[in-house]
């Protein structure tokens, strides 16, 4: 079982693989992945750097090429593939169904993997996308345990989840709450709920954050003020006022990591590329930690409470769940 | 220029749909797009219902397509795709590429609904070498991004091939969820929902704090706030949009296509409310009106 870490710099990368990381995943400087966010990624020369540091370790290089192209510079989305390729990445991450079959054609032998962005939550999506040669699949964080356990019997493909980090609710690549909002969306800017829109003002103690001139939240002197990332906000439905997608809380699956061992998932995947290198260090160290002890003794396996000490603290409004997988949570 | 009228996205009730497709027979509407979209809990119309319905509407004079659902999770899901896979009538119309799998094997054409991923030039090809003979261009996308796609050489060969369509009024199919908000907003869990959603048949209203119409839960399933309204922008379609879509409304869906009709050359505008929108064809913030 893989430890798939983010990085979106260099010293993100070297804490990784310096604190356990099998392999790191990484994007370009530029909107053909799904965290553009300014100053963070990898522009070519750095890309090289990043693919030797992580060979000198014996680690892998994934690289997301995983934002969808557009039609008047469709040559970016190839030019990122021919750089990754030329750069040693091991593995592409990978969503628009052209780049897919590009890359195939391109590099048959470099190794591509279906991006959650891709969205394939059922066995025939995962099939779908076969044609295009992938041997693995990221799962969007739309499924119950229970569904993963179905995909994991069914599809004879490796399987990546999600273990820890930001909560997508939505089915990732078919979310268009941002642009509907903002008019940049993951698919087409690669960013949800960018930070140019965001707002804050102050009211009599009272915090607001906007988002394009919308209010998502407004937050009492004595609450912790979260990012507003617009599925995270309290709206108004009915009479009632509250998170009406979901509450501003991470994922967590510390305590199913036994079960995702049992049911043979390949990688599990850390979100938080925007994050800094002293969070990817402390992420990696814990999960690390972790899978050693479940590969170590699968059926001793428990959950050491500063693991989850460290992990809450890193979680957004120090808040943890188990998402989808938990049937409850829906 | 055809009109279609999409499939219901809400949950109404059997003798609520079997009314609408009688007035939907006799209507202007040239194409009509039949099935439940959005959650498989929905069996208020079984598939067999659909049929009878497609049936009927293509006696009336229809061209009838089978949609299919868009979030697929559970393996007794894809047994019912399955079954409108394997209809030997009717088009289908595919929100997810498991459903185009399907089809490709089987060798049939299909429509490749608004949620799925086709952005460029390079992957509509794509499609329609699996059989793709229609295209809902995204929702997200403008009509500048539809021209940019459709004037690309990769596509000038096979341009006859295939028909485009947009998505033009209703609320807009923002997002789809494994939870249900619907349920969420009555404080149930998914699994206990009791189909709640049928008391909402025009979807539960979100707005801000301050009183802005911000999205419509819709099961499992998030819409815009405000309803798309592409009336005034037809005149600018002609040459990129064959097929303009209007989403069934709980009253009013007759009348809106009557006005879309006569505002083809743009010579009976329509003033929009406040709480209508038509940024994304603008390509604007989609809530925004231009």
């Amino acid at each position: 079982m893989e430890l798939l870490c983010p990085a979106g710099s260099m010293p993100a990368l070297k804490a990784a693989i310096e604190h356990g990381a099998d392999a790191v995943y990484i994007g370009l400087k530029d909107d053909t992945n799904a965290r553009h966010f300014a100053g963070l990624n990898f522009d070519e020369a750095r890309l090289k750097e990043a693919a030797r540091f992580v060979h000198q370790h014996g680690k892998k290089l994934h690289v997301a090429i995983n934002t969808f192209a557009h039609p008047d510079n469709y040559q970016r989305w190839q030019q990122a593939v021919d750089i990754a390729a030329n750069a040693g990445a091991d593995v592409l991450i990978l969503a628009d169904i052209a780049v897919l079959a590009y890359a195939a054609e391109r590099y048959p032998k470099l190794e591509r993997h279906l991006s959650v962005q891709a969205s394939a939550t059922n066995a025939a999506a995962i099939n779908f996308y076969r044609q295009f040669g992938i041997s693995r699949v990221v799962l969007p964080r739309v499924l119950s345990m229970q569904q993963v356990r179905a995909l994991a019997k069914s599809c004879e493909i490796d399987l990546e989840v999600f273990a820890f980090g930001s909560l997508c609710i939505m089915a990732e690549g078919r979310c268009y709450l941002s642009s509907y909002m903002t008019g940049q969306s993951p698919n087409t800017a690669g960013a949800c709920s960018p930070a140019a829109f965001v707002e804050w003002q102050d009211n009599n103690g009272t915090l607001e954050s906007r988002l394009n001139g919308i209010l998502i939240d407004r937050f009492a002197p004595n609450e912790t003020a979260g990012y507003p990332t617009l599925c995270k906000g309290r709206f108004n439905v009915g009479n009632d006022t509250y998170h009406a997608l979901e509450e501003p809380t991470s994922l967590n699956t510390l305590d199913l990591l036994p079960q995702l061992y049992a049911e043979g998932i390949k990688s599990l995947k850390i979100e938080g590329r925007q994050r800094s290198p002293a969070y990817v260090a402390q992420i990696t160290k814990v999960w690390r930690a972790a899978i050693d002890a479940v590969m170590s003794a699968p059926d001793d396996f428990k959950v050491q409470p500063q693991w989850q000490q460290v992990l809450a603290g890193l979680s957004e409004g120090s808040q943890t769940t188990l998402g989808a997988y938990h049937r409850k949570w829906k | 220029m055809q009109f279609s009228l999409g499939p219901v996205q809400y949950f109404w009730p059997k003798a609520q749909m079997l009314q609408f497709y009688r007035e939907v027979a006799d209507s202007d509407f040239d194409i009509v797009y039949l099935g439940e979209t959005v959650c498989s809990k929905r069996r208020e119309l079984k598939y067999e219902d659909y049929l009878a319905l497609a049936l009927m509407l293509r006696e009336a004079g229809k061209q009838v397509c089978l949609s299919s659902m868009t979030l697929y999770e559970a393996p007794g899901e894809l047994r019912e795709l399955r079954k409108y896979v394997d209809n030997v009538e009717f088009l289908v119309e595919a929100n997810d590429v498991g459903a185009i799998s399907m089809l490709q094997q089987q060798g049939l054409p299909f429509v490749a609904g608004a949620a799925i991923n086709c952005y460029n030039q390079h992957t509509l090809r794509r499609l329609i070498g699996m059989g793709l003979t229609r295209w809902v261009l995204p929702v997200e996308l403008s009509g500048q991004w539809l021209s940019d796609v459709l004037a690309q050489g990769v596509i000038a060969d096979v341009r006859d091939c295939f028909t485009t369509e947009v998505f033009s009024f209703g609320h807009l199919p923002l997002a789809w969820s494994g939870r249900c908000f619907t349920a969420r907003s009555e404080n149930r869990s998914k699994d206990q929902c009791e189909l709640c959603c049928i008391n909402y048949p025009q979807g539960r209203e979100v707005s801000s704090q301050d009183g802005t119409q911000v999205f419509v839960l819709n099961g499992i399933q998030t819409q815009s706030g405000y309803r798309y309204n592409l009336v005034n922008q037809l005149n600018t379609m002609h040459n990129t949009v064959d097929i303009v879509r209007l989403s069934p409304q709980l009253t009013g869906t007759f009348d809106w296509l009557a006005k879309f009709k006569a505002n083809l050359d743009g010579s009976a505008p329509q003033q929009l409310s406040a709480s209508d929108s038509n940024g994304y064809w603008l390509n604007l913030a989609g809530m925004a009106t231009g």
